[in-house]
């Protein structure tokens, strides 16, 4: 029956080499932590990816109750957090999640450095993923603008005057970042809410597929 | 691309029509003791995936994502501090020559430089040998910059008592859930509307290094005194009026105090 069914999908649109794409390929030796307990080292970027997935799934879930209004964010992570459903556990995910993500991109960035992994010919390859460095510190940066506490508030006026130091064009990055060249309030907060939750994630899911597209290509650097 | 004659095609889509068998291939040829990701592989990133996870559930049940009071842009006595992921920077802005009137070294020279050499790092270390030892240079400067990295971070957290900030700064659910009753109806009222309501708040629930007057313990005299010649962070002749304006200021916050925790203990 299933396979009847993969036959007709496969026929019409000749799935086959799709997934053979993706899921048929070598994994070496050198790889592989059941052989040398010490390439666990190459878990890292994949975990990287899983807190990712992780993020994007609470985040969805997030979005069905937060209001990205100053009068109402902050009751609205309250409510989340004190009154629905698992709503802590979700919120938590996201939160300590912002923490793995990082700590995970780090160590995944420092293997691929001193394995000297990012030589000829994977300089593309390095370059999507120190992009990819930057778009998840951006994400961590706009995310904790949004419970619209003191923390956030606070923390985000710091944020927004290092943006302003930068010659020539502070002062207009730090209006569109916040909407206004001093005030940080209700059009702050819905920009930093679409940065977050629009912006940011669209660039994110180019460069990873771009990163995923080029392992695939160019295979796993070989042992040193 | 195939291309030619005998090609045929699944209606008028580019779909060849005779297909190839559905068979792995064999990867008893390559090096080592090469494994196949699907699905021997897939199936141990699975089960260390699984452990992953149940170790970040245990992380989240253990310790909820904090949440503090609501924004309050007049809170002059909050310290702000961000996430632990950007406190290697906050501590770099707080050197005299990367701050202040330096904000552009700190902010801007100092992690451009260094996020620059990373983005770059395939053309700065072009040599082809990729060990440790063979590139001194480029492993070194990493070591510098992410030893520093780690000592600022560590700079940054030893100065904060992240437990007493978690106490004065975290919400009052007591207060939050119970409904306090202001009755902007008394004597004292327009008295603490004017002088008080500023810093302590509209509900008298303080906010930040000030404390919330709901739950207080002074008599009358001694609140008549404090709003005259201040306590603690709380400077004096913060209250302004007659003398009879104060005794109904005091006698007010006294009884909202009494009511407030007469009420709010039984529940």
């Amino acid at each position: 029956m299933l396979q009847k069914l993969y036959d007709w999908v496969d026929e019409r649109v000749d799935v086959n080499p799709i997934w053979r794409d993706i899921a048929d390929h070598e994994v070496p030796e050198h790889v592989n932590p059941a052989y040398h307990f010490s390439a666990f080292v190459y878990c890292f970027g994949g975990l990287t990816f899983f807190v990712t997935v992780i993020q994007i799934l609470s985040g969805m879930f997030l979005t069905m109750y937060y209001v990205p209004d100053i009068e109402n964010a902050w009751n609205s992570v309250y409510y989340l957090q004190m009154e629905v459903a698992h709503g802590q556990i979700v919120r938590g995910m996201h939160h300590w999640g912002a923490s793995v993500v990082t700590v995970m991109l780090f160590l995944h960035t420092l293997r691929v450095f001193f394995q000297g992994a990012y030589k000829k010919p994977r300089e593309l390859n390095w370059i999507v993923g120190v992009l990819l460095f930057f778009v998840i510190l951006g994400l961590g940066f706009t995310g904790y603008l949004l419970p619209w506490d003191n923390k956030a508030y606070f923390a985000t006026q710091v944020g927004l005057e290092i943006a302003a130091a930068t010659p020539v064009i502070g002062d207009m990055l730090r209006t569109l970042l916040a909407g206004d060249q001093s005030i940080v309030g209700a059009q702050t907060l819905t920009r930093f809410f679409a940065i977050h939750v629009f912006f940011l994630p669209a660039v994110l899911f180019g460069l990873l597929g771009a990163h995923f597209i080029l392992i695939r290509r160019q295979g796993i650097s070989g042992p040193l | 691309m195939h291309r030619g004659k005998g090609m045929k095609f699944v209606g008028d889509s580019r779909i060849k029509a005779n297909k190839e068998r559905n068979v792995p291939k064999d990867y008893s040829e390559y090096p080592g003791r090469t494994e196949a990701f699907w699905p021997n592989f897939l199936l141990r990133e699975w089960l260390t995936g699984s452990v992953f996870l149940i170790g970040f559930l245990i992380l989240v049940a253990a310790h909820p994502s904090p949440l503090e009071q609501q924004a309050d842009p007049t809170n002059a006595g909050y310290i702000p501090l961000p996430d632990w992921y950007f406190l290697f920077i906050y501590q770099l802005l707080k050197y005299q020559f990367a701050g202040g009137e330096y904000i552009v070294i700190g902010a801007i020279v100092i992690p451009g430089l260094a996020f620059t050499a990373l983005l770059l790092a395939p053309f700065l270390d072009r040599a082809p040998g990729r060990t440790v030892n063979k590139r001194p240079i480029a492993v070194g400067l990493m070591l510098i910059g992410v030893a520093s990295t780690i000592w600022l971070t560590y700079e940054s957290v030893s100065e904060v008592d992240y437990q007493e900030r978690g106490e004065k700064y975290a919400v009052d659910v007591e207060a939050q859930e119970s409904e306090v009753e202001i009755d902007t109806e008394a004597a004292g009222y327009a008295a603490y509307e004017a002088n008080c309501m500023q810093c302590h708040g509209e509900q008298l629930q303080g906010s930040g290094n000030n404390p919330s007057l709901l739950k207080t313990e002074k008599s009358v005299d001694e609140i008549k005194d404090i709003a005259v010649n201040g306590i603690g962070s709380m400077p004096a002749d913060m209250f302004s009026g007659s003398d009879e304006e104060r005794q109904q200021l005091a006698e007010f916050i006294k009884e909202t105090a009494k009511a407030n925790s007469g009420g709010g203990s039984g529940e």
